[in-house]
């Protein structure tokens, strides 16, 4: 394949090898001496663990270690840690309980980890696991998130009294209470965002070797972001020297955000890797997924909008409690504070917000990032209120959106929460959704169905988001424990070809291409000359991973500064070779130039004269290898609106969406087919948070209900229809693509979209506030049918 | 208890012995090394093992490899004609963007070759969205594996397989 631009629609060099079975996921390993670990978890959701007895199960064929709390203790292998540190309203750090990698005494989920079992085959391990006796004292468990907080609750850790672990609080509440003294209309809502899990297909898997002779680890999992993982495997919990530790994550099978954390797993596989001397494997079953792998969302909230007798929103509160499940996951603290409270402002002009979150632990999975983390729950709270808000002042939805909308001409934009959105023009990309959508038309298609007996509904959406997570002094200012920049280093071989090590990981979005692309357009080299090379800390400098969409804006970045450099190391080169003054060096189509002449030199060229510097000269060093690491000045903040229209049958309380329109600015796109990828992908998921998707506990026992494709709803083909999409550009001013983020918009538009129609569809029965995530043909049909 | 089982599989006679429990998919992956059929689930949900058994889709994480001997079994492996030219469904998938992290997609290939098979190439949106049920994607939100198997059953007509 020849050069292509920024811009263009590109199929993807990743494909060959997943559409042949040539993938390399970290379950399609073959280990040398190898053996496979399996986790006994607990049945309770609260429990005092007894006693253990493993004799009966060491005995069992192939068993070569079973390590339980105790060893883990004993062996000083470090609890998981929390990686941001949120400090409450009084300026205290957020409470912090240990989060052994097996439980020691105490279980406080279903699917806490009890024991490791090793064997020589997975069907041995778990042959072997089955013969553990475990006397467990079992405990009062709580598990509802709205009683979590009651000085009566039963207590998760002795060490966060109250179940409390932290009460946040942002903008300035005063200001808050003396607009909404004022208001001519004030709205209020009751909110749950419930429980969701992020189901990559790929379950996680890891697979981890110690070699003998060097002392060195190698271990390879299902991981966004192998650097960190190496960072705080090595620096926090396990203690083995960074670079005795070698962290791969190869091919893998989507993440959603599930795979940033650092597991007891992949902690317990390594560690134990060196003790026993050989290699161990793990693969999640998938019902194990559902217990272990970090759930996503789980809010209940208070809302309070305040608005002028025109629909110009005044002030808005925000109450929230965030679950956090049974621990603290890496970056659980972050989600509902900083990623959260600080949206509230959407696309609107709101002149003062006060937000209060308190995060609970429950007897429940931990909670933790999941696409889109915490700018999802935000948009829901913001974009249902806003809806609310006009149907109660009989303004049409989208007029009440535009009223309030922040100016094109009024960028950057200072929030009353923290934020300076960047750029912006949202006007117009509601034109744009409200064209596609036929809004216009809506209310005769809601007088047909009604004739047919059919309930009809439009939702509207308006979302901002905050990605492209950095700088790094500003999450550092918040307590984030690592600074968020992103590395590249562009390696020329000397015939020319070039492979882009890059910090971001890719797990199905495209990056093989699409940085490949920029390259391609930047130096001029076709694009099967470039290689990405990445999820090696082997290989790559370092890297921050991939999530919050800051692969393109930090990492695409990064690849353009580094080009930049090989750029200016090229004009030295080339300045040699054509025994000219460097200053005279301009650099296009792929070759250096000298100004005002026809000299010139290809970049190839210059790149074999770097590896084969005959007559160099000796201020000129040899080799076109650069590294670059790119901090940003903000995040990047795209937007965008969805409109939703959903039919609902009141005999069966089935919704069945029947057209739905996204038009989103992402500033710049590289590869359009590669965004419209993404953006289908978050509006199933924001969907089936809407209509289907819940992780459902029982709240007496504590068990996970949906613990299974039997039982946990995920979309399939049939419950979605084909997307309509369109594109607005404002470039984001600050980074040199001028792109902003694309991986997430969907999942947070989508849920309020769909609800917003759903609502629409039911106020005409007056069963519009009864409905609340996910609306399921019962919950529908019973809001309808409550008296 | 072992036992041996034999098959065809891409063309190629395998055999092996096997624990009675060893499911087709464990046999693919763990003794003949074959390891583009994935695993996505445990209760036969998500579709990421679909194969072809003597022609017919199935999800070979509910068969066991005896139930499999003497078959002719076709996996992702086996469609390509070569590394450069993959079967028309595959290169439909690759055409319209079909698959971002690429778990569920061998899967999702072997049922819609079948899927269109079955339909003698006569398919619709309809009835590919659901004639997919059986297999789950995270990534796509379906629109364009949808659309690769509606391009995907033009171009197995036009290549006649």
């Amino acid at each position: 394949m020849g050069n292509v631009k920024i811009g263009d629609r590109v199929t993807r060099k990743e494909d060959r090898r997943f559409l042949t079975g040539s993938g390399r996921y970290v379950d399609d390993l073959q280990l040398a001496r190898v053996t496979y670990a399996h986790f006994l978890r607990s049945p309770h959701a609260h429990a005092r663990i007894k006693s253990i007895d493993t004799t009966k199960a060491a005995a069992s064929p192939g068993v070569v270690a079973i390590f339980t709390g105790k060893d883990v203790a004993e062996a000083k292998v470090g609890g998981l840690i929390c990686g941001w540190v949120v400090k409450d309203k009084h300026g205290n750090p957020h409470k912090a309980p240990a989060h052994p990698a097996i439980a020691l005494d105490t279980v406080r989920h279903v699917g806490d980890t009890v024991a490791m079992v090793i064997a020589a085959t997975a069907d041995q391990a778990r042959d072997a696991a089955e013969k553990i006796e475990v006397d467990y004292d079992v405990l009062p468990a709580q598990i509802d998130l709205a009683t979590a907080l009651d000085p009566k609750a039963p207590q998760v850790h002795a060490d966060a009294p109250g179940n409390l672990c932290y009460d946040w609080e942002l903008g300035d509440k005063a200001q808050v209470d003396a607009a909404f003294a004022k208001a001519a209309h004030v709205t209020k809502l009751d909110l749950v965002n419930n429980r969701l899990v992020p189901n990559a297909m790929e379950p996680r898997a890891c697979a981890a070797e110690y070699d003998r002779g060097t002392g060195n680890y190698t271990l390879y999992t299902t991981s966004q972001n192998p650097h960190v993982a190496r960072l705080v495997l090595s620096a926090f919990v396990l203690g083995i020297p960074e670079h005795k530790l070698r962290v791969v994550a190869p091919d893998v099978g989507g993440g959603f955000g599930s795979k940033i954390f650092i597991y007891p797993e992949e902690t317990m596989c390594t560690w134990a890797a060196g003790k026993i001397g050989r290699s161990i494997k793990w693969t999640a079953e998938r019902s194990e997924s559902f217990m272990t792998d970090a759930h996503g969302r789980d809010h209940v909230t208070h809302a309070e909008l305040a608005l002028d007798k025109d629909g110009k929103i005044l002030a808005f509160k925000v109450d929230t409690i965030a679950n956090l499940g049974g621990y603290l996951s890496t970056f659980a603290t972050a989600v509902p504070t900083y990623l959260y409270a600080t949206l509230l402002a959407g696309q609107y002009t709101t002149p003062v917000i006060y937000c209060n979150v308190r995060a609970a632990f429950t007897h429940t999975t931990p909670v933790d990032a999941y696409r889109g983390a915490g700018r999802p729950e935000a948009t829901y709270v913001v974009e249902t209120i806003v809806s609310k808000a006009a149907r109660e002042m009989k303004i049409d939805s989208a007029e009440l959106r535009r009223r309030n909308y922040i100016a094109k001409d009024a960028f950057p934009y200072q929030t009353p929460v923290a934020l300076t959105y960047d750029s912006g023009n949202y006007g117009p990309i509601l034109d744009q959704a409200m064209k596609l959508a036929d809004y216009a038309g809506a209310d005769a298609r809601k007088a047909a169905a009604k004739a047919k007996g059919k309930l009809r509904g439009v939702g509207i959406c308006s979302y901002i988001e905050a990605c492209g997570i950095a700088p790094s002094a500003v999450v550092g200012s918040l307590g984030a424990g690592v600074g968020l920049w992103e590395s590249a280093q562009l390696k020329f071989n000397p015939t020319g070809n070039l492979q882009i090590l890059t910090g971001s990981h890719s797990h199905g979005q495209s990056h093989e291409t699409t940085f490949a692309q920029i390259v391609s357009d930047k130096l001029g080299i076709p694009l099967d000359q470039i290689e990405v090379v990445h999820g090696d800390t082997d290989k790559v400098p370092f890297g921050m991973g991939t999530y919050g969409s800051r692969s393109l804006p930090v990492g695409g970045s990064a690849i353009m500064r580094a080009a930049d450099k090989i750029i200016a190391k090229g004009k030295k080169v080339a300045a040699h070779l054509m025994e000219a003054s460097e200053a005279d060096i301009v650099f296009e189509n792929g070759a250096f130039k000298v100004t005002g002449t026809d000299k010139n030199v290809p970049l190839g060229q210059a790149v074999f004269a770097a590896y084969v510097p005959h007559n160099y000269p000796a201020d000129l060093e040899p080799g076109m290898d650069e590294n670059a690491f790119y901090d940003p000045s903000n995040f990047t903040y795209p937007s965008g609106t969805q409109i939703c229209e959903v039919e609902v049958d009141p005999d069966t309380g089935n919704v069945e969406i029947v057209n739905f329109v996204a038009v989103d600015d992402f500033g710049n796109v590289v590869n359009p087919m590669v965004v419209e990828g993404q953006v289908h992908g978050g509006i199933a998921q924001g969907v089936g948070q809407a209509l289907m998707e819940n992780a459902a506990y029982d709240k007496a026992t504590g068990q996970l209900l949906s613990g299974s494709y039997m039982d946990y709803t995920m979309p399939r083909a049939d419950d979605l229809p084909s997307f309509k999409l369109g594109y607005e550009v404002t470039p984001c001013p600050h980074n040199p693509l001028g792109v902003k983020g694309c991986g997430e918009a969907g999942a947070i538009a989508a849920p309020a979209a769909v609800m917003n129609a759903v609502r629409d569809a039911l106020s005409a029965v007056g069963a519009q506030d009864r409905i609340e995530m996910p609306a399921t043909p019962q919950r529908v049909w019973a809001a309808i049918n409550a008296h | 208890m072992t036992m041996s089982v034999a098959m065809t599989v891409n063309g190629k006679t395998v055999s092996g012995n096997v624990e009675a429990r060893t499911l087709l998919v464990q046999f693919l992956r763990e003794t003949l090394g074959m390891t583009g059929t994935h695993v996505g689930c445990d209760t036969s949900q998500c579709g990421a093992c679909v194969v072809h058994v003597d022609g017919v889709s199935v999800k070979s994480c509910t068969i066991l490899a005896v139930q499999a001997d003497g078959s002719k079994v076709t996996t992702i492996e086996g469609l390509a004609e070569s590394p450069e030219k993959l079967h028309p469904m595959q290169e439909a998938f690759r055409e319209n963007h079909g698959l971002q992290c690429g778990f569920c997609t061998p899967g999702m290939v072997m049922s819609a070759i079948d899927l269109v098979k079955r339909h003698n190439y006569a398919v619709t949106e309809e009835i590919v969205r659901h004639g997919l049920e059986g297999n789950l994607c995270r990534c796509t939100g379906y629109h364009n594996i949808v659309k690769s198997i509606l391009a995907g059953a033009q171009a197995m007509k036009a290549a006649g397989v």
